[in-house]
This record gives C-alpha cells, sequence and structure tokens, in this order.
C-alpha cells in the first residue's frame, strides 16, 4: 500500500537522498561534534595560570625576585586545596627599554621597576583586564613580603560543578544552530535547488498532491533532527558530563518546534528565489544575525538594553535560551520563560508557513 | 464532436511586463490537435513554442483565451487533467543520487492508475540502467528517463519540450524510436522542437510558429508542397558585388531567390531548366561560380521562406547583431 502513496514515497525519496551524501552527513552530524570538541576544549575550565611579568633589570629587582620565590614556595606546599585567587607569578627581567618594548607590543601585561626610595611604579594599561588582574596580584606579593597583614580571615569556595562551564553553555547553542542550519538548507536551499533543476515543475505537472510533497519534505526534516540532537546530547552527556536536569521530552518537544519555526523560515525564502544566488543572499541575510546575536557561543544579555526586544524576538534565542533552561536549570513548562519560548517558536512556524504557503511559485 | 479533439486552443494570449512595455509572448494562438496524432510545434527560440505548452500542461496561464484539453478545462478540472497527461520538460534535472527505479517509483506514486515501473524502463529501453543512479546516465539515457517519468500515468497525451536538443544524433535516434512507437499506440504527441528533421520524421501535423503566431500549419509534406518548389539550389560566386536577386528570381523555373550567409539559395521547381540558366547568366555577367549543390526541399526551407530567418539562429553568420525579437519580416542579410 505504501508503495502507492506519494508522501511515503517522496519522505523515502528524501531520505535516500540525504544518506547517499556522506558530505552532507558530515556537515550536518560530524561539523557539529567537531565543534563542540574542539570549543569544549578550547574554552575547559584550568586551575588559574601563573601571572607573567617583566621587571626591569637593575640592583633592585633582587628584592622583588626573593618575595616571588617566598610566594610560590607557599603556594606549592598548600598544593591544589588552596588554589583559588591566588595564582603563581612568575619573573622576567629585562632591561628598561626592552621591558617597555614588550608591555607597549603586549607581550607582557604590566612592568614592575623598582624605584630609588625602596618603592616600585608598576606600567601598565589599565583598560587590558589581565593587566589590571597582574598589577594586583604582584603588588599583593610585594606587599605582603614587605610585612602587610590582612585585617579580617576570608575564606574561598570554589564552584567548578558541571552545568556552569562553557561547554555546558555551548552544547545547547549548537542544538539550535543545527535546527536553523537543517531548516533553512534543508528546506529552503533544497526547494530552490528543486526549481533551478525544473524539477518542481515536473512534478506540479503530475497529480501529485502539494500537501503530500511539503509534508514528506518536513516529516524528513524533523526525521533527520533526532539524531541531530541526540548526537550533541550525547556527546555532552559522555564527553563533559554536561547534566541533564530537566525533562528528556520538554527538550525534544522545544527543538522541534523550533525546527518548525525554521522550516517555515527556509519556506518562506524559497518562495519566490530562483537563483543559487538569490538564495544563498537570503540564506545569509537570515542566519548571520542569528549566529552573532542570538547567543549560541556568547551570551545574548551583552548587547545593549535597546536591542534586547530583537533579539529576545529572533527564534534562534528563543529556541537556545529555552534548551539552556530545560537541559541547565531543570525548568519544565511551568517557568515563564519556556512556555514564552516556546509560544515565540510556536508563532514563527505558523507565520512563516501561512506566508510562504501565499507566496510560493510552483512553477 | 469534441471527443475527437485532444486539444483545443482558441486565441490564446500570454503577456508578461518587459522592460520596454509588455511583451506578448503567444499572440493569439488558435490550435485544434486529434487524439492519436502526433503534432509537432515548430520554432526558432523564444517563439513561443514553451510558453504555448506550458499552458497546454497547466504550469502557466494564459492572459486570456480558451483551452480544452481532452475536452477538460483547467480552472475546474485541473487534477482530472493531470491524472491523464505525461509531461517532459525541457533539461530536468533529476535528483542525482536516485536509480532509474526508485525515481520512477516515486513518480507512479502520484497516479491512479498507469504503467508499472518495468514497463515504463521497458518503452525507453533503460532496463540495463534499472538499478543505475541518475548521475550516472548519459545526456540521452537521462532524456528517456524524462520520457518515461512522462509516460508513467500511460497519458493520453504526451507533451515533449524539445526532447532531443543537445543529444548526440545516436541518443537522438533512440529517442525517436520512442516517439514513433508511442504514435504506433495510438497516444496523442505534442512535440516542440527546432529541429525540422525531428519534425519531418515524427509528426502527422506541424504548426510552425513565430513571435507567439501560428504562422504555417499542415503536415510536413503539404508544407512543404506550398513552396512551389521541390529543390532548392545553393550556390556562391568569386569575390565581387553582391548578385541582383531580382534577376535571378526571374529566371527559368525558379520560385523564390535569397541571400544567404555564405552565397545565394533558390528555390527551384525544375532544376534542369534552372540550373542552366543559371549558370548562363552568371557567365553572361562573368562571375565564376564557387560552388554548387541541390538538394530537396525542408521544413527548415518552408519556415526561411516563411520569416526570411533560419530556425537556428546561431547557425547564421550575421555581420552585425540585431536585436532579439526583433521586427517580422524578412530580415537583410550581408552577401559578401
Amino acid at each position: 500500500m505504501l508503495r502507492h502513496s506519494p508522501f511515503f514515497q517522496l519522505y523515502l525519496a528524501r531520505l535516500r537522498e540525504f544518506i547517499r551524501q556522506p558530505a552532507r552527513i558530515f556537515w550536518v552530524y560530524g561539523f557539529p561534534m567537531l565543534l563542540a570538541i574542539v570549543l569544549g576544549y578550547a574554552f575547559q575550565s584550568r586551575p588559574p595560570a601563573p601571572v607573567e611579568v617583566d621587571v626591569v633589570a637593575g640592583p633592585a629587582r633582587a628584592g622583588i625576585e626573593e618575595a616571588v620565590a617566598a610566594h610560590n614556595a607557599r603556594l606549592a606546599d598548600a598544593g591544589s586545596a588552596s588554589l583559588g585567587a591566588t595564582s603563581g607569578v612568575i619573573l622576567h627581567v629585562h632591561p628598561e627599554a626592552e621591558a617597555l618594548n614588550r608591555l607597549r607590543t603586549g607581550r607582557t601585561p604590566v612592568v614592575v621597576m623598582p624605584e630609588e626610595d625602596g618603592g616600585f611604579s608598576y606600567r601598565y594599561d589599565p583598560t587590558r583586564p589581565e593587566s589590571a588582574a597582574a598589577r594586583r596580584a604582584v603588588d599583593e606579593v610585594l606587599q605582603r613580603a614587605a610585612g602587610r597583614v590582612d585585617p579580617i580571615a576570608t575564606r574561598d569556595v570554589l564552584v567548578t560543578e558541571p552545568g556552569s562551564r562553557y561547554i555546558d553553555f555551548l552544547i545547547p547553542g549548537l542544538i539550535g544552530l543545527n535546527a536553523m542550519g537543517g531548516g533553512l538548507w534543508g528546506v529552503g536551499f533544497f526547494l530552490v535547488n528543486m526549481r533551478i533543476a525544473k524539477l518542481l515543475k515536473c512534478f506540479v505537472a503530475t497529480p501529485m498532491p502539494r500537501r503530500d510533497f511539503l509534508g514528506a519534505i518536513l516529516a524528513a526534516r524533523l526525521t533527520f533532527l533526532l539524531p541531530d540532537l541526540a548526537v550533541l546530547l550525547l556527546l555532552g552527556v559522555l564527553a563533559f558530563h554536561m547534566p541533564i536536569r530537566g525533562s528528556l521530552a520538554l527538550v525534544i518537544l522545544l527543538d522541534v518546534v523550533g525546527a518548525l519555526a525554521f522550516a517555515g523560515l527556509g519556506l518562506l525564502i524559497a518562495s519566490r528565489a530562483s537563483t543559487t544566488e538569490t538564495v544563498s543572499g537570503l540564506m545569509n541575510l537570515v542566519m548571520l544575525p542569528m549566529w552573532l546575536l542570538s547567543g549560541v557561543f556568547f551570551s545574548a544579555d551583552r548587547f545593549p538594553a535597546v536591542v534586547q526586544p530583537i533579539i529576545q524576538a529572533l527564534p534562534l534565542t528563543q529556541l537556545v535560551g529555552g534548551l539552556r533552561l530545560v537541559l541547565l536549570e531543570g525548568a519544565g513548562l511551568g517557568r515563564f520563560e519556556v512556555a514564552r519560548a516556546l509560544a515565540i517558536l510556536a508563532a514563527w512556524a505558523v507565520g512563516t508557513f501561512w506566508l510562504a504557503l501565499r507566496l510560493f511559485k510552483w512553477s | 464532436m469534441a471527443t475527437e479533439s485532444a486539444i483545443r486552443v482558441k486565441d490564446l494570449r500570454k503577456q508578461y511586463p518587459g522592460r520596454d512595455g509588455p511583451i506578448d509572448a503567444v499572440a493569439g494562438v488558435d490550435l485544434e490537435i486529434r487524439r492519436g496524432e502526433c503534432f509537432g510545434l515548430l520554432g526558432p527560440n523564444g517563439a513561443g513554442k514553451t510558453t504555448t505548452v506550458e499552458i497546454l500542461e497547466g504550469l502557466n496561464r494564459p492572459t486570456s483565451g480558451d483551452v480544452e484539453v481532452l475536452g477538460l478545462r483547467w480552472e475546474q478540472d485541473a487534477p482530472a487533467i493531470r491524472e491523464r497527461i505525461g509531461v517532459t520538460l525541457q533539461e530536468t534535472r533529476f535528483p542525482e543520487k536516485e536509480t532509474v527505479r526508485e525515481l520512477l517509483t516515486v513518480f507512479r506514486s502520484f497516479y491512479g492508475h498507469g504503467l508499472t515501473v518495468e514497463e515504463a524502463i521497458a518503452r525507453v529501453s533503460l532496463e540495463t540502467k534499472a538499478n543505475a543512479l541518475v548521475e550516472q546516465l548519459s545526456g540521452g539515457q537521462q532524456q528517456r528517463l524524462a520520457v518515461a517519468v512522462g509516460l508513467i500515468g500511460d497519458p493520453d497525451i504526451l507533451f515533449l519540450d524539445e526532447p532531443t536538443t543537445g543529444l548526440d544524433p545516436q541518443s537522438r535516434r533512440q529517442l525517436w524510436d520512442v516517439i514513433l512507437d508511442l504514435r504506433g499506440r495510438g497516444r496523442t504527441v505534442l512535440l516542440t522542437t527546432h529541429y525540422m528533421d525531428e519534425a519531418e520524421r515524427l509528426c502527422d501535423r506541424v504548426a510552425v510558429i513565430d513571435h507567439g503566431r501560428i504562422i504555417a500549419l499542415g503536415s510536413p509534406a503539404e508544407l512543404i508542397t506550398r513552396l512551389g518548389g521541390e529543390h532548392v539550389v545553393e550556390f556562391a560566386v568569386g569575390e565581387g558585388d553582391s548578385l541582383d536577386l531580382s534577376a535571378i528570381g526571374g529566371l527559368d523555373s525558379v520560385l523564390a531567390a535569397r541571400a544567404e550567409a555564405d552565397g545565394y539559395s533558390l528555390t527551384v521547381g525544375e532544376p534542369h531548366l534552372a540550373i542552366p540558366a543559371l549558370l548562363e547568366s552568371l557567365a553572361t555577367s562573368g562571375r565564376p561560380l564557387a560552388r554548387l549543390t541541390t538538394r530537396h526541399v525542408s521544413l527548415e526551407d518552408v519556415f526561411v521562406s516563411l520569416t526570411g530567418r533560419h530556425l537556428r539562429e546561431d547557425e547564421v553568420v550575421e555581420p552585425e547583431a540585431e536585436p532579439r525579437g526583433g521586427r517580422r519580416g524578412r530580415r537583410r542579410r550581408a552577401a559578401r
């Protein structure tokens, strides 16, 4: 019976076409994994790196070296247990001219210059965060060596739990990005290519029901979405011990509604475009703002408050935000932000499909 | 009787918006195609063939006019018509990673009844390629696959839009066999082409279309007879001024004379009278003959005599480019 179902036959054809193109499989499944692995390791949480500073050569530098050596020894004795805000210090001794040159060209964060009165001066650029930090660290060491005592006792409690690291932030972002790419490429680009190849016309000339045609493309899209989601989640859980705190069903629901919103966008892009150039331009127009603004690689909160309403209206922002809430914070449907994300994504899906079906040029 | 005609077209017009005002791609076409005939729509690129056919196929809407396919109308009975026609478009690129059998199975699922996939493959002699991917097929095989796609619903009318354009001679002949086989089965075939030999070989009747109008209609033999003469004499002379065409046109048994890019062409009733007269005339004016050939009149000559232009413009060396779709009628051609 399925042999005579246009929907099923078109759906099968779509699956066949996909699995017979290894390059496509790499871009859909391999590439996001690779991205997650590379970025995950690059931004891995590490113990604080030692601070490296330049010291101007001269007779007074011996005192500095002594103070730093004592500090480093104390740190080594304490072991990793007390590793917190304090880190080791490494000194590089250079003649004044060379040290200043290194500062200018950014090769050292701060230059320590012994003064004639036994004090020190720090040369650094206060707009560079690492310079300010290095200056504080070195100053602390030197002041302590000179006898400074903290008036009150403080204690560091360190938090490096799974869920708060960059990789935990990144994986939901990549899931969202994949849903976007899949919808725009898998629906938009695919349809325009069919139009260019005159295949669309060839199909339309037959008694094929058009809803079966679009339905098969959507069904195939959602079929490819699940392995996609599984691959990234498994990578996060197995390789990086990312937590899945919320309901997996809700994660899937968000991803599916998000994928439908992007499929609608893809359909809208494809509704009139009839050249590769037009569709590529439109795809970039749609994707680039979301790549940058939707908080995939860094938080969208960093953008000014004026543009926040626009950023929050973008489907990718809502998908990624919703996934993070469910995965990392264990939020449920009852949480306002999750329900809002679902509602905004559904609105995108309905709106784009409604418009695209009105504009779509079949022949 | 309405059921006798497969396609009926009355005063069909299609206008496209253009830069310098609207362009009439189809400018009032009347047509009646009988059931069981192979009908050819002939004309150069841009003549309006494809637009006309796409309107008949339901892929394009006419600006005005009346179209009836198998007694049905697109406005009311589109699904019923689609069920009973087959369409082979110009240059369709099928998905590369599908096999012949898979692709035909997909298309077969669209029709309520039709050929089996194996039958369709056999009709176009692609049995040995049934499991080959589309990307592994040659151009001719891909075109035969496109015809099989058109045949899969066992249509009453098959539309073929320039089925052999760009194919090598052997592939063209293989495709001709497919079409002749179809004609033998009593199916109606509507074919567009700009190859004259194709129309002469395959078609029962031919309509010559130019600038959106039908300028001649009849069987290939009738159209050729209408030229008057049955022979064409082509010749060239040595260097010098161009010849006086009216003088040559007045020679014994010469019906028409034309200057071509590389010489002259005469339509001739009786070559044994015309050739001696031509030789004598050239001898008296002191122009030595550089070339002389004779052949039978073809549809190409019909087209040239109707429009003053060759069907395939790319075959003509023109001294300067003229705007496309320019004025109708005879175009002056330099005779160097």
